[in-house]
């Protein structure tokens, strides 16, 4: 049962377990208003996120990824979200050569008391996903398109 | 006495105590070199070093990890070899490195490019000055910087940074590597980039001779491209899935990466497969300042982390 209304997008969002969702739960307790394209996955630290999930899911038809982690120096395995942070960056980067928006991916540290700040990043960047639109579909069409441009050049 | 001379000359006096020595034969015909394993000193009399030893020969090494082998290798190729000792996946004490300086390889798909067909080579005479190649009767020559793989245009490594047995005179020559491809072809626009790759991987057979002949993919029998669980791909053939093999690649080599280029040249349909992987070292190089196979005991930046990070802000929304 979607309460897809046909404007929504499909945003995927990765969350720790212990801040992030946390921090979504709170969000939800102080029952803020939020837009409901973003589908939650919960993982049990940032630093379990490989970057081929965000990848995977661009390349499956989300229209955006973003991730969210403890503060850097808060997470609850000491560590994890030390070495999230520059797999994270390093994907950012790497986005642009394959042809993908890098505005389409987002990753940012919220704690699970930061309800307020949960509703913020969650408006902000579905906000941002609408303006950019669809993700172009990575199919038959598409495919076409592609070659028509290669004959071209 | 030639240093290839001298060269046999060391091979044959360590040769006692290794399981064998890896270099190259001449293949089958003229333009082709291929890989050697040397157990006899007969056997080494067939080795060849020459701008046609194309192969990274390191890509044997984790597959014979626990035997005493020796190895022979261009400048780049010991960048792939100290990777390797970095992460544990050889031992320094069961390997010889034999090395001489290197003046570049020929990329065999530049030199089909500019004749055609190569079915029938007679000759090939090349030096780091002209490559003249003799096919079906007619012979052409090509300026040696024409016809070089793209990866020595910018090498910086010409002598082996690691070696046991090297012979001749070091050549610390360092050309400029400003990373111009990779920044010309993200100047296009973005829809252009995607059709690009569509386009080239669509010709992609999934033959995985990129993950074979690629050093640092020591997987082997455990790839995600065969695995079930975590069942990365799928069965079907689309374009879409088997791009997605190598951007599984690319960010598997993040890191790790010595742009030996093998990816790209085992490539038998020519995906610039090279180019992914050369965009993830230019920004790795932007964010942490390093560079993979250069210092033996350094960590992969991806496998270690900072406190404070230099080049990362601390996204605030």
């Amino acid at each position: 049962m979607s309460a897809n209304t046909g404007s929504e997008l499909k945003i995927v969002g990765f969350l720790c377990n212990w801040c992030s969702y946390g921090g979504a739960d709170t969000a939800g307790v102080g029952r803020f208003q939020q837009p409901t394209d973003l589908r939650i996955i919960r993982v049990p630290c940032s630093g379990r996120i490989d970057p081929l999930f965000v990848l995977k899911s661009l390349f499956n038809g989300a229209d955006g990824v973003l991730v969210s982690g403890c503060h850097p120096r808060d997470c609850h395995y000491a560590e994890g979200n030390f070495y999230a942070r520059r797999r994270l960056e390093v994907l950012k980067r790497f986005l642009p050569i394959l042809g993908i928006d890098e505005r389409r991916f987002e990753y940012t540290w919220v704690s699970a008391s930061e309800g307020q700040k949960w509703k913020t990043v969650v408006q902000t960047f579905t906000e941002r996903i609408h303006e950019l639109g669809p993700a172009p579909k990575l199919d038959q069409c598409l495919m076409e398109r592609a070659q028509a441009m290669a004959m071209a050049v | 006495m030639s240093n290839l001379d001298t060269l046999k000359a060391k091979i044959k006096e360590r040769l006692p105590d290794l399981d064998m020595v890896v270099g190259w034969e001449q293949g089958f015909d003229p333009l082709r070199a291929t890989p050697l394993f040397m157990r006899t000193e007969e056997d080494v009399d067939r080795l060849i070093w020459n701008p046609l030893c194309v192969h990274n020969l390191a890509t044997y090494l984790p597959g014979l990890k626990g035997r005493k082998v020796g190895v022979v290798v261009k400048g780049c190729d010991s960048r792939s070899i100290i990777e390797l000792l970095q992460e544990k996946l050889i031992n320094r004490d069961d390997i010889v490195v034999f090395s001489m300086p290197c003046e570049g390889v020929v990329s065999v798909r530049k030199i089909q490019n500019r004749i055609g067909s190569l079915d029938y080579v007679e000759s090939v005479e090349a030096d780091t000055g002209t490559v003249k190649v003799t096919v079906d009767g007619s012979s052409q020559s090509f300026g040696f910087p024409d016809v070089a793989a793209s990866k020595c245009g910018r090498c910086q490594y010409h002598t082996a940074l690691l070696s046991d047995e090297f012979v001749g005179e070091p050549n610390n020559e360092k050309a400029e590597d400003d990373y111009s491809d990779v920044t010309s072809f993200e100047a296009r626009p973005q829809e252009e980039r995607l059709a690009f790759w569509m386009t080239e991987m669509q010709r992609c057979i999934q033959c995985y001779a990129c993950r074979n002949a690629c050093p640092l993919c020591v997987c082997r029998d455990h790839c995600v491209a065969q695995s079930r669980d975590p069942h990365w791909m799928t069965q079907e053939n689309s374009t879409q899935n088997k791009w997605f093999f190598q951007v599984i690649h690319a960010m598997h080599l993040a890191g790790r990466c010595t742009e030996c280029g093998e990816c790209e040249r085992a490539c038998p349909v020519g995906i610039p497969l090279l180019l992914l992987k050369r965009k993830l070292n230019k920004e790795i190089e932007e964010l942490f300042d390093y560079k993979a196979g250069t210092l033996i005991d350094s960590t992969p930046p991806l496998q270690a982390f900072k406190v404070e990070e230099d080049n990362i802000n601390e996204r605030g929304w």
